[in-house]
């Protein structure tokens, strides 16, 4: 795989159900109510349970890590958040890369559902040594077959789309 | 019902509020648990992370759930700080009793693994001055942590950005409209429609002719806009419109990011044109992407119809 500025990542989109809204606060092991009670929500003045800000990051880590491979590392990631992930709703995560530079590139990530841009962020990543563009570009039969680039047609991440 | 005026001397609490910067916010925090492959298994599972990388080490965005007390908190008490919980009381005190995260920005120095045990510190970094927003009036709060594992070896820093706010909808408030689901055709936002009035109708009804009509003082020649009834220059009342070529450009502009307005599509650019006559207007940018705006482009009117109402003059942009 090559990463180069301008790059784009192949849109991943998440359906927002309950279950990942509710399985992600507890994995995170935020119990504020907002994020798995639907009436203490709504006495909060939101009209739902929302997806918490830690989900949020994993699935922007997983976005980045899905496309980039096992072996890139996390560096740095950064989010800011805007319209809330609703239960119903469909998150499509869409990344450009900014810059690559020794090793590592950062790359603008956004994430927008019905409502909005949920989620906005720059995640600084470094690339696999053996990765072209990261040392002898013309280096087609290194061992980084296992980064092999996703396709590029939009991943459902968990079942197909359901009835809304 | 909007709630954006809390019962409080605004100026006499942000002063209160600001005294906390710099002090601590937790410290001698101790991970509930030392990272391990149950839990790494629980978010890989919840965020469909097939990464074989993990359980190995723990993905670096699980960060702050090692720092996170769960449902029964912190053996032996919360790490938190006498300062934070009465900066926040100080903020329930004045109906700021929800809390939502808005930012979140970590670096990971180094991976954690399992049996890693985590401690971590952290401090006031900032408090807002009182903003609205959609869910209502508040004050943005935010701290910096430092996570260490071992013998102090850094592998985190988190800075988290909160809204403590009061919520915009009173609690007993009907139930709220569901959120708009996609795939539906939910009823679109309008755009805001111009205010019309006396001063300013000669120039709406240019814009339904598609002429771009400016105002010229008819004592000092000195054109204006946007429209008034007197002359900036010499207070002439004495007037004629003319219609502008529809040229000029981009003296400025800035990009909208958040916060996203119903009808707006953000990010979009918002420009002030330099038209060819002398005067500047505050206009939007067609035919160019938002992020490929830039000061001196040139740009050519157009009229974009946006309902079957309403239709604006723009700007098309030429890239360079």
């Amino acid at each position: 795989m090559t990463a180069r500025t301008g790059d784009e990542l192949p849109p991943l989109r998440i359906p927002i159900t309950r279950t990942l809204i509710v399985a992600g606060a507890l994995a995170s092991r935020d119990y504020q109510d907002v994020h798995h009670d639907a009436e203490a929500a709504r006495e909060k003045g939101s009209p739902d349970i929302f997806m918490n800000i830690l989900t949020t990051n994993g699935l922007v880590g997983r976005y980045i890590t899905d496309h980039f491979g096992p072996r890139a590392r996390l560096r740095k990631v950064a989010i800011r958040l805007g319209a809330p992930n609703y239960p119903g709703d469909e998150m499509v995560l869409t990344g450009q890369i900014t810059s690559v530079a020794e090793g590592t590139a950062e790359v603008a990530v956004i994430g927008k559902n019905g409502i909005g841009h949920h989620v906005t962020g720059t995640v600084t990543v470094q690339l696999p040594s053996d990765a072209p563009g990261t040392t002898d570009a013309s280096r087609t039969d290194a061992p980084g077959a296992i980064d092999a680039p996703r396709t590029d047609a939009p991943r459902t991440a968990t079942t197909p789309d359901t009835p809304r | 019902m909007t709630r954006d005026d809390l019962d409080v001397d605004p100026d006499e609490l942000y002063g209160r509020l600001k005294a906390y910067e710099g002090r601590t916010a937790a410290s001698g925090g101790t991970g509930r648990d030392p990272v391990n492959e149950p839990m790494i298994r629980h978010w890989c599972e919840a965020m469909g992370d097939t990464n074989p990388a993990y359980p190995a080490v723990a993905p670096p965005t699980m960060l702050q759930a090692w720092t996170m007390g769960g449902l029964a908190g912190h053996p032996g008490g919360s790490a938190r700080s006498e300062a934070y919980d009465e900066l926040l009381a100080l903020l329930d005190d004045v109906g700021c009793t929800s809390v939502v995260a808005t930012d979140c920005e970590q670096e990971y120095p180094r991976p954690l693994r399992p049996g890693d045990r985590v401690t971590f510190d952290a401090v006031i970094e900032s408090v807002s001055p009182r903003k609205t927003t959609r869910l209502g009036t508040g004050y943005f709060v935010t701290t910096r942590m430092n996570v260490r594992a071992g013998d102090g070896e850094l592998v985190g820093t988190h800075r988290f950005r909160i809204l403590k706010y009061a919520p915009a909808r009173p609690k007993n408030a009907p139930k709220p409209e569901p959120a708009p689901k996609p795939g539906l055709t939910a009823d679109p936002a309008r755009r805001p429609r111009p205010v019309i009035n006396r001063d300013n109708a000669g120039f709406w009804e240019g814009v339904a002719r598609h002429q771009l009509l400016i105002q010229r003082c008819l004592d000092c020649a000195t054109p204006r806009f946007p429209w008034l009834p007197g002359c900036g220059a010499c207070g002439s009342l004495r007037w004629e419109a003319f219609e502008a070529s529809g040229t000029g450009t981009v003296f400025s502009y800035v990009v909208m990011h958040h916060p996203p307005f119903p009808a707006f599509d953000p990010p979009y650019a918002v420009a002030l044109i330099e038209l060819a006559e002398g005067v500047r207007m505050v206009s939007g940018i067609t035919g160019v992407p938002y992020d490929k705006v830039r000061i001196g482009m040139p740009v050519e009117l157009e009229f974009l119809r946006v309902d079957e109402e309403l239709e604006l003059p723009v700007f098309r942009g030429a890239e360079a």
